[in-house]
């Protein structure tokens, strides 16, 4: 209309939610700018100088009005805060089915990879109408991962994973972007998000011929690196048995007890001796230097795949 | 009554002449001077790049400089705008100049620290010119690690040393206030009958003497980690790049309430002289001030709400973020009520302030956006952020800054400054901003993010008016520079109190004498008595005003 | 003798008043300093509980005696800081030199013994940097952030002790020309609040420092 835009897409589930408590706080801020802006022009006009020797009256002040303009702004700040809140909840907080998808990050360039196993540069493509989950990490600075279409956006750290999640409800294609400052190319940062319907991508995930899963890629890493002469699936191992063993609690030599999750997974692949499970001897070597942070997310998605009827169906 | 020539009548500035004079005074007044000059110089130097900042965003590709130029140039205009003008701005010059006069006292406290504070201020400034000239720095005025500490390969340490020693001369003038403000009031000066100007700098002087140190010590150990590969914030070594993010923050988010709360006294002090009203809710305001100061500690994680800090602890973060806007709106709601039943002049001082009151209310109601949550997470980082912290900083702390200068300019220099192009350029200046900002909260929910060299090519409408507005805006700065400079020599000749203003620096000669005066005041009204016309303080009996 | 102590610097209207601001001036600055070194120990305790196995045992390569010694040393130096502000306080102008100048000898004692822990834990090869070498390999990183903290806490701290000493010589010379009396030793008062607050520093960095998981 204008030729340029004014809002971006509504590409996400959570799209219109944050638009919605967008226009409420534009609506809040109009009335008060425009409210203080009359009131200024009103009483400068109306109570303009007239002559030199005016006496304006001595008006101390209004415990009332001060009452007021207290309470009022406290009333509304209160309800941006819990709607804010609950909103930051929802955008965080992925759904249990989501499609899990890595993102590792380096200056300048996204990198991803589907479980399935495709990888793409700069791109990724997902379909509508499904949730997908973003677990991240960066391979030198801080990045950022932001989708103006879907409004969310997180950091992306070195040394720790960090997640996103989204469910895009349009085809189409929309900007990403590096939004934390990485250095010269930070604006080269940029991609494209690919949403397309549900059977197009499927089509689109079978297009590559001869790729693996990400599971299977960390199944052949896993026996390179030679865990699995310390990590037994009999349990009898010098290392704990990883079967079955994501997304439950783990109990720490030191009394603690932690959940088993990527972060926890990756962790004890670089920096071994900072949780030591119970019962086991802390002589597990670390794999610095020895794993890419790519490999380490397959890795992660291998163990996330022995599940118990897993493991038993293969044999 | 006082029938002497200013140029006969001894004051401050012809009490002595010559260069040593002036580097070696310990005159307060002289100082302020100083700082004015030092602050002027690093608002045209960050100007510069600023204007090659908004050149480059004309077209959507990188063609006026190369990429790292550019990142080099917002680093730059960050951290000499924030550190080499705003901190020190109206604290070190107008808050030099006007508290001893405003509390009835001969000087500071601390005479000579004060002038070691602009000798410590421009040792520091001189080494980010250095660096500046060597090649500058390209992470940005946040320091983010691991970028700063080990993957820049830019001037960093050089740039930090000259924060870190700039910062030994804001803690020192946040002393050299408090101590003065606590031991020095004039017999009668009560607090409740102080300033709100004053109010408004004893809660400034807590967040120096607090909050400092802190970003001191944390550009310290940026410093040793690049220099001694320490591995603190590096998590190759088991560091954590968000320790960083904490410590930073935890100065930098009190240091915008350093740069504002000062600009919010000279509004005080402006709507009152130009509606010949006192303030309305003096106390509410006075506290609020103070309530700025306090809750401004708390708030620092609003810069991390997407950084991988803690859902809860965002949580906390954002509602004592909406908490710390409510004094903010209670002093905007007072200053309108002020200009109710008043008798309201429209000078360049006046167009300033009505001007602040505007666009304050717009960048502090554009806050509560990013301090609600969810909403933040989209805005974070783009040119919204940019849109909303620039309506506070130039919007408001500029043109408050600017607001003081023009009112007190007779009693500094004993001229008048020419009013009409005063209240042109207030105009042309007020008109630039919003052309320059306002698109850009546009461009941040359209989600352009901020540091970009290139953009996507539907963005450049809007970048194009922004860069249209700044060009104004240049245009609106450069005009006081050369008025107010004209003045010194060609201006009329300024009475004692040619606003007929209240407060005790209005009952000093125009320039005042290198003591203020002579004897000091009693105070025996509230301030703002606009109601009467008695003065604030009166004199011991059969002392004369000044000679 | 000379009746100095009744004149007060141009600004100020009485003595009391310069007294009390020069008091509340120390006061301010204190708690600067608080904040300073308060961002360090911020640091200090966020990574002791990130990599509490790493930090005992690194603590352990301390030596724990030297350590012992040096806060003995400093307690002992404040208490003839504060017989220095009690000699002033009577006017007493040779046991008030005296007493500075023992301060400014047990200060460098202090400093002594920590420049030889500094130069030990050289030749131990635990200075942060290229040389670093941690016998636990496993823990090295960690450990090298605990020596981190290590020489930039007790480090800053040596660098205020420099200072402190420099004071006191001042005050020494200053004493030597009869400048204070009962009237007016604000100085010494104030270079005592800020010895004080050295030594309080060093109280704390002991035990975080040298005692972690000492069986003692």
């Amino acid at each position: 209309m204008l030729g340029f835009p004014l809002f971006p897409d509504q590409a996400s589930s959570v799209a219109a939610r944050v638009d919605a408590l967008f226009y409420f706080l534009v609506s809040v801020s109009v009335f008060f700018a425009t409210l203080i802006c009359i009131l200024i022009i009103v009483f400068a006009v109306r109570y303009r100088r007239r002559s030199e020797n005016e006496q304006p009256p001595a008006i101390v002040g209004n415990l009332g009005l001060e009452i007021l303009w207290t309470v009022v702004p406290l009333g509304l700040t209160m309800v941006m805060f819990v709607w804010g809140a609950k909103l930051f909840f929802v955008i965080y907080h992925p759904p249990i089915n989501s499609l899990e998808i890595t993102v590792v990050a380096k200056q300048w360039m996204w990198k991803v990879q589907h479980p399935e196993g495709r990888l793409e540069i700069d791109e990724l493509h997902i379909p509508t109408g499904r949730p997908v989950k973003l677990t991240m990490t960066s391979q030198d600075v801080i990045h950022s991962f932001f989708v103006p279409a879907f409004r969310v956006k997180r950091d992306v750290l070195p040394g720790r994973y960090t997640t996103v999640w989204f469910e895009a409800t349009k085809a189409g294609e929309y900007q990403l972007f590096c939004s934390q400052y990485c250095g010269t190319q930070h604006s080269g940062m940029v991609g494209r998000i690919v949403v397309m319907e549900p059977a197009r991508y499927q089509t689109w995930l079978s297009g590559e011929t001869a790729v693996i899963s990400m599971a299977s890629a960390g199944e052949k890493l896993f026996q390179r690196l030679a865990c699995n002469t310390c990590h037994l699936e009999s349990g009898a191992g010098r290392g704990p048995p990883l079967v079955g063993l994501f997304g439950k609690k783990v109990q720490l030599q030191n009394g603690q007890t932690v959940t088993a999750d990527e972060n926890y997974i990756r962790e004890s692949i670089l920096e071994p001796q900072a949780k030591i499970t119970a019962g086991y001897a802390p002589i597990m070597p670390t794999f610095k230097g020895l794993v890419s942070e790519d490999g380490i997310m397959q890795i992660v998605a291998y163990i996330k795949s022995l599940t118990h009827e897993g493991t038993q169906a293969k044999k | 009554m006082n029938t002497q020539t200013m140029e006969r009548r001894q004051h401050y500035l012809n009490v002595s002449y010559g260069i040593r004079s002036w580097l070696f005074t310990t005159d307060h007044k002289r100082i302020a001077w100083l700082y004015l000059v030092s602050v002027t110089f690093f608002f045209f130097i960050g100007g510069l790049f600023a204007t090659l900042i908004r050149l480059e965003l004309l077209t959507p590709q990188g063609d006026l400089v190369q990429a790292e130029t550019y990142n080099k140039l917002f680093t730059m205009h960050g951290v000499t705008m924030i550190f080499f003008f705003l901190i020190p701005s109206i604290p070190a010059v107008l808050g030099n100049f006007l508290i001893p006069m405003m509390i009835g006292a001969r000087d500071l406290a601390f005479p000579r620290l004060n002038l070691a504070s602009w000798y410590i201020y421009s040792i520091g400034g001189l080494f980010t010119l250095i660096a500046a000239a060597a090649g500058g720095v390209d992470t940005g005025w946040t320091f983010y690690t691991p970028y700063s500490s080990i993957y820049s390969n830019t001037h960093v340490v050089l740039t930090v040393v000259g924060i870190f020693v700039t910062g030994f001369s804001s803690i020192l003038t946040g002393l050299n206030f408090i101590v003065t403000i606590h031991t020095m009031r004039a017999p009668g000066m009560t607090w409740f009958r102080l300033p709100l100007f004053v109010w408004a700098h004893y809660a400034t002087s807590i967040i120096f003497v607090l909050g400092t140190p802190v970003i001191a010590i944390t550009l310290l150990l940026v410093g040793l980690e690049r220099v001694f590969h320490l591995g603190i914030f590096d998590p190759e070594l088991g560091g954590d790049p968000l320790l960083f993010q904490h410590l930073f923050w935890f100065y930098s988010h009190p240091a915008v309430y350093i740069m504002i709360l000062p600009g919010m006294g000279v509004i005080s002090e402006l709507i009152a002289c130009f509606s010949r009203k006192r303030i309305f809710g003096y106390e509410f305001v006075a506290f609020s001030s103070l309530g700025i100061a306090v809750l401004g500690f708390l708030v620092w994680g609003h810069h991390m709400f997407v950084s991988g800090q803690s859902l809860y602890a965002g949580m906390i973060f954002s509602l004592l973020s909406m908490l710390v806007a409510i004094p903010s709106a209670v002093k905007v709601f007072n200053w309108t009520a002020t200009l109710y039943k008043g008798s309201v002049s429209f000078d360049a001082p006046m167009l300033y302030a009505l001007g602040f009151i505007g666009l304050f209310t717009i960048g502090g109601l554009t806050g509560l956006f990013l301090a609600s949550i969810g909403v933040d997470v989209h805005v974070h980082d783009t040119y919204f952020v940019i849109a909303h912290f620039h309506y506070i900083m130039v919007g408001s702390a500029v043109m408050a800054y600017l607001g003081g200068i023009h009112f007190w300019w007779p009693k500094m220099t004993g001229r008048r400054y020419p009013e009409a192009v005063a209240r042109v350029a207030a105009l042309i200046i007020f008109l630039g901003f919003n052309l320059t900002f306002f698109p850009q909260f546009i461009l941040g929910y359209l989600g352009m993010p901020r540091r970009y060299h290139v953009y996507p090519p539907e963005f450049q409408v809007l970048n194009v008016m922004s860069s249209a507005g700044a060009s104004i805006l240049a245009v609106g700065y450069v005009l006081p520079l050369i008025y107010l400079i004209w003045s010194l020599r060609y201006g009329a000749i300024a009475g004692m109190n040619p606003w007929k203003a209240k407060g005790l620096e209005w009952q000093t000669p125009s320039p005042p004498p290198t003591d203020n005066f002579d004897v000091t005041p009693i105070v025996v009204h509230e301030a703002y008595g606009y109601e009467t016309d008695e003065p604030q303080a009166i004199y011991p009996p059969g002392k004369p005003l000044h000679v | 003798m000379s009746d100095i102590q009744t004149i007060h610097a141009h600004q100020f209207d009485a003595v009391e008043q310069q007294h009390e601001a020069s008091w509340i001036g120390m006061w301010v600055f204190l708690a600067t300093e608080v904040m300073f070194f308060g961002g360090m120990f911020m640091g200090y305790a966020v990574y002791r509980t990130a990599y509490p196995q790493a930090f005992a045992s690194a603590s352990n390569h301390l030596d724990i005696w030297l350590g012992a010694i040096n806060t003995a040393v400093l307690i002992c130096s404040s208490f003839t800081m504060a017989l220095g502000v009690r000699s002033a306080q009577l006017s007493a102008r040779k046991p008030l030199m005296i007493f500075l100048a023992l301060t400014i000898a047990l200060g460098a004692v202090f400093l002594g013994i920590k420049f030889t822990e500094y130069y030990f834990k050289y030749e131990e090869h635990l200075v942060p940097g290229s040389a670093f070498l941690f016998e636990e390999t496993s823990l090295a990183r960690q450990a090298e952030i605990f020596f981190s903290f290590y020489f930039a806490m007790t480090g800053m701290h040596a660098v205020h002790m420099i200072i402190g000493i420099g004071l006191l010589t001042a005050l020494i010379v200053m004493a030597s020309r009869g400048r204070f009396s009962a009237e007016y030793h604000t100085p010494v008062e104030l270079v005592g609040l800020y010895w004080h607050f050295v030594d309080i520093v060093w109280i704390f960095l002991f035990p975080l420092l040298y005692l972690l998981g000492r069986h003692l």
